[in-house]
């Protein structure tokens, strides 16, 4: 290289600029490295397919019952001359006690004919995607409960309704959350006190008295779409205080950044302030709450559904199933019952995996 | 005079994941007894560090030394055990930082802070009284209210005063200044200087004043450091230095000095960025940058060479420009 | 801080009110009242029955209704409650007292478990202590209040340790003074252990990340330059500060945990206000579960005042004002 003293030390470096990532680009790829976050979305995504395709997984009806069977425990397959087979079982001493009939093995297939069912909600299919085929071999991999249906299935159906519980919730709680909050924060005034004076007399009352209140202004027994949507809404309505409450934190401060003032000076409405430049501001926080909130509405479900106030018999939810578990007596002795316990808890354990690894990602200090 | 203060080809790494960035490149500079150093440079040159490491307060998982000496009072501080670094801390050497604000504890009373260095090194001496007279020996007024106060309750001026104090409590022979003025209003930094050449003078302490700014070198220093990139660049006396820079960059900075009296023009900037750890130039580490540059400096790694007596630069061309 | 006190006390009467009135409000949308089921009842006859709720104002408006009670209960009278047939105030207070004591018996567990716990997580981070705190913190977390309730009656069901579900035994009356109280204990155990399950990961967590926090503020680097012993720097310097945020989360723990009561209590049979807000919720006794929810919201907004009381104590820049 030449030296010319006319050329400036500038014009003298490489061109080579360093290429910028977008903050969305950043927090993906930081995302990417936290093993546990992605454990955890991993699962989600494989509660949400099994979710979907419940009752196509899900061997039985979650309103089928055996009389014959009741209260039997787990009944695994095993490896029986070289195909996988479940043991049938019969009545033995005592009640509810069984014992396996020595020799008698169903074969398991996979994708049999069973009951008829709704795939997917759409169209009646009687597949499934394993079974014994043989009404009198019945293998409930998770034994049954006291009015003898495979917990099993009851599990997948009502999964279904715990995991979309989540889903719709956070929405309703978020979307109320950020519109008011930011309203409050960014208007400020008599506005603002009215608002805060409010949320904070919501979140004066410890949620579940404030949720069982609400949920006695309504009949005891609604349809279940009704009440269904019923949870959501009260939930939601006693969650989105904290939200907006934080979310009008972070109006206040982002309303006297400079970015606000320039936008304020070219004339864009607040309206327009509001929705396009304060409230995207709020993202980070709202996408990590918003997956750390998720669990509320699974065990706000839960609790109304075990306490007899939820979803109603004979559907399956995670909650009514638990109910069954309040006798101690049952409880004892057939521990199997907790298996929508034990659900719950993944359930729950993904989602704090996953918010807590998008909270780190989003933590740009660190 | 004796030294105090050796540094022999100091190195220090941070490791970032699977890379290993050097802070410090093969520093060395002395400090004899009751000399004043100024260390020289932009942000991220690597003299905090450096700095930091006289008393080995750099955390070393995340940092390391793979090289280098550093002899305080003729034993070396990287090999030193945690008992005795408790004892040179504060005992040896002290330091004062850049930020009083966030320096000292919000939750402690500013008497407190003082007493426990006296408590740690001059246990006799952890009175009240004693640290009345030191908040007068560094010009707080009315001292004796003063102890009971807060940090967040005194002027940034004062915050660093009370630092200073706190300091000078355990009678160090080094007094490290890291940027002592920079988070100071003009007017409190004209104060806090004198009041560090005043003390510096009554006890005969070393100082190692660190700093971005030309301007105090003059008042302040006996000698000067330049340093760039991780790397000492030029080593001399101060006035020395001031009126006759040998390094480029050091030219460049006094260059780019604004002067009271000079006819209107652009402020001197020196163009292009110092480079980031591990993306240095293979040979000069200044070269993209340097006015003089030459073919040579893109590929060869220049020594600190003493060219002069007692001047030491580092740069192939230094007698020649 | 007095005036700051005063300020927060005074707050706290319109929400208690707002509170009222919210839950009167949602009692009178409440389809059907007590009498709408004892006009089931062949044996009553329509006059009766009209005497009855006129004893009780049960057929003025509710705002008038909300009058009735707001005076009585301003004299401290709770009012009647007709599905126990007793004066409510006993009744409440003595729920209350139930729900404050698990309430607080986990506040106890929790805390005293999780502080300890989240300090050695973070001074011994990345280790294997760390991450089996990190470990018990995520099941803690995510293991449902339910699940974990009829875990325990279950092992106290097989095991027979501990006594499975209320209060106290069958024998209490029969018990002196010092049994009665361990009858007590043994019953709060398993209720205050499940309680306190999910509240401790929390904190836990919360320590150890205020704890790292800390450890990067430059207070701690002054503290270490003194020649402070590192043992010191954790658990004077560090712990003060780092501890302060988390009296923000202990009125929001508070609140959690009146709720997180609620399920106990109705699971493990412990008679507190949650379970008598159910019980009233059922026997559709709306004066007697106004008088419950006013209460849980009376201890919430007393639980958030004390965390105020401690952080404005605890923070010298609060406290000073």
């Amino acid at each position: 290289m030449e030296a010319d003293p006319n050329i400036s030390a500038m014009e003298a470096l490489p061109a080579a600029a360093p290429a910028i990532a977008s903050p969305w680009r950043i927090f993906w790829q930081r995302l990417r490295r936290q093993k546990i976050a992605l454990a955890g979305g991993i699962i989600l995504v494989i509660l949400y397919v099994i979710a979907f395709f419940a009752s196509f997984i899900a061997p039985y009806n979650y309103e089928r019952q055996d009389r014959d069977l009741i209260f039997i425990g787990p009944m695994l397959p095993r490896v029986v001359g070289g195909h996988l087979a479940v043991q049938r079982y019969e009545q033995s001493t005592g009640l509810f006690k069984y014992a396996p009939v020595a020799g008698d093995w169903g074969r398991v297939h996979f994708f049999v004919r069973g009951d008829q069912h709704m795939f997917l909600g759409l169209f009646p299919s009687t597949m499934h995607l394993f079974g014994t085929g043989d009404p009198k071999r019945p293998i409930y991999l998770l034994g049954t409960d006291q009015f003898g249906r495979d917990i099993f299935s009851r599990l997948l159906y009502g999964s279904q309704i715990s995991l979309s519980i989540g889903l719709i919730g956070i929405v309703l709680r978020f979307g109320l959350g950020m519109i008011i909050g930011g309203i409050s924060g960014y208007f400020g005034g008599a506005t603002d006190t009215v608002i805060m004076r409010l949320c904070e007399l919501i979140m004066s009352i410890p949620a579940l008295y404030l949720i069982m209140s609400l949920r006695a202004t309504f009949p005891a027994s609604l349809s279940s779409t009704s009440i269904y949507l019923l949870i959501i809404v009260i939930l939601s309505l006693v969650g989105w205080a904290s939200s907006a409450r934080v979310i009008r934190g972070m109006a206040l401060s982002l309303r006297e950044r400079p970015f606000v003032l320039a936008a304020r000076v070219l004339g864009q409405s607040d309206w327009w302030i509001v929705t396009r430049h304060i409230l995207p501001g709020t993202f980070s926080y709202v996408i990590v709450a918003a997956t750390l909130s998720v669990p509320y509405y699974i065990l706000g479900e839960v609790v109304l559904s075990f306490l007899g106030v939820g979803i109603q018999e004979p559907s399956a939810s995670w909650g009514t199933m638990l109910s069954a578990a309040q006798n101690v007596e049952y409880l004892t002795n057939y521990p199997w019952l907790l298996a929508p316990g034990v659900a719950i808890f993944i359930t729950v354990l993904a989602f704090n995996f996953l918010g807590d690894g998008l909270r780190d990602a989003a933590d740009t200090k660190t | 005079m004796a030294t105090l203060l050796e540094i022999k080809n100091l190195k220090l790494d941070f490791i970032a994941g699977e890379r290993r960035l050097r802070a410090v490149d093969d520093v060395s500079f002395t400090i004899a007894a009751g000399e004043t150093v100024c260390l020289v440079g932009e942000s991220g040159c690597g003299k905090s560090v450096t700095a930091l490491s006289i008393a080995r307060l750099v955390p070393t998982p995340p940092a390391n030394y793979p090289g280098g000496e550093i002899f305080l009072n003729g034993r070396d501080v990287l090999k030193m055990s945690k008992q005795e670094l408790r004892d040179i801390r504060g005992g040896v050497v002290s330091y004062v930082f850049q930020d009083p604000n966030a320096s000292l504890n919000p939750v402690f009373r500013v008497g407190t802070q003082i007493k426990e260095s006296l408590k740690l090194h001059r246990p006799e001496k952890a009175t009240d009284a004693e640290v009345i007279r030191l908040l007068k020996l560094v010009g707080i007024p009315a001292p004796e209210s003063r102890i009971k106060d807060y940090p967040h309750q005194m002027s940034g001026g004062m915050q660093q005063r009370v630092m200073i104090a706190m300091a000078l409590a355990s009678e160090p022979k080094l007094l490290v200044a890291d940027e002592p003025t920079t988070a100071l209003d003009v007017t409190i930094q004209a104060q806090i200087l004198e009041l560090l050449l005043d003390l510096k003078k009554r006890f005969g302490m070393s100082v190692l004043l660190i700093t971005h700014n030309l301007g105090i070198v003059g008042d302040m220093a006996d000698r000067v450091a330049v340093m760039y990139a991780g790397q000492i660049v030029e080593l001399a006396p101060a006035l020395d230095l001031l009126r006759r820079p040998l390094h480029p960059y050091t030219k460049a900075l006094m260059n780019s000095v604004p002067k009271l009296g000079a006819k209107h023009q652009r402020l001197a900037a020196i163009g292009g960025n110092v480079p980031s750890l591990g993306n240095f130039p293979p040979g000069c580490r200044f070269f993209p940058r340097c006015p003089s540059a030459q073919p040579e400096c893109a590929n060869t790694m220049p020594q600190l060479v003493e060219v002069e007596p007692n001047r030491w630069v580092r740069c192939l061309y230094a007698n020649s420009l | 801080m007095f005036s700051y006190l005063v300020k927060r006390l005074l707050h706290l009467i319109p929400i208690l009110l707002g509170v009222s009135l919210l839950t009167f409000f949602l009692g009178a949308l409440t389809p059907g009242d007590y009498y709408s089921q004892l006009a089931l009842n062949p044996q009553i006859s329509p006059e009766k029955l009209a005497q009855l709720r006129a004893q009780r104002h049960a057929d003025r408006p509710w705002y008038v209704r909300y009058g009735y009670w707001l005076a009585s209960a301003a004299r401290g009278d709770l009012g009647y409650s007709v599905a126990y047939k007793t004066e409510a105030s006993g009744l409440i207070f003595g729920r209350l007292w139930n729900t404050f004591i698990l309430s607080f018996a986990a506040t106890v567990l929790a805390w005293g478990v999780a502080i300890p716990l989240g300090i050695w997580a973070a001074v011994n981070k990345d280790s294997w202590v760390d991450r089996l705190c990190s470990l018990i913190a995520f099941v803690g977390l995510s293991i449902p209040d339910v699940l974990l309730a009829l875990l325990a009656l279950m092992f106290a069901a097989s095991t027979g340790w501990f006594p499975v579900g209320g209060a106290q035994s069958s024998l209490y009356d029969l018990m002196t003074p010092t049994q009665q109280f361990f009858d007590h204990i043994k019953h709060l155990i398993l209720p205050a252990i499940v309680l306190a399950a999910s509240d401790l990961a929390g904190i836990m967590r919360q320590m150890r990340s205020n704890l790292l926090d800390t450890l990067r503020a430059e207070f701690v680097t002054t503290a270490r330059a003194k020649g402070v012993p590192e043992g010191w720097v954790i658990y004077k310097h560090v712990l003060r500060n780092a501890i302060n945020p988390l009296l923000t989360i202990f009125g929001y723990s508070l609140a959690g945990l009146l709720s997180g009561a609620f399920i106990v209590e109705n699971i493990m049979a412990w008679p507190g206000l949650g379970r008598l807000t159910m019980e009233a919720l059922f026997a559709k006794d709306y004066d007697l579960v106004v008088d419950s929810v006013v209460m849980a919201a009376a201890l919430l907004v007393a639980g958030n005042f004390v965390a105020d009381l401690l952080l404005a104590w605890s923070d010298p820049r609060i406290r000073l004002k």
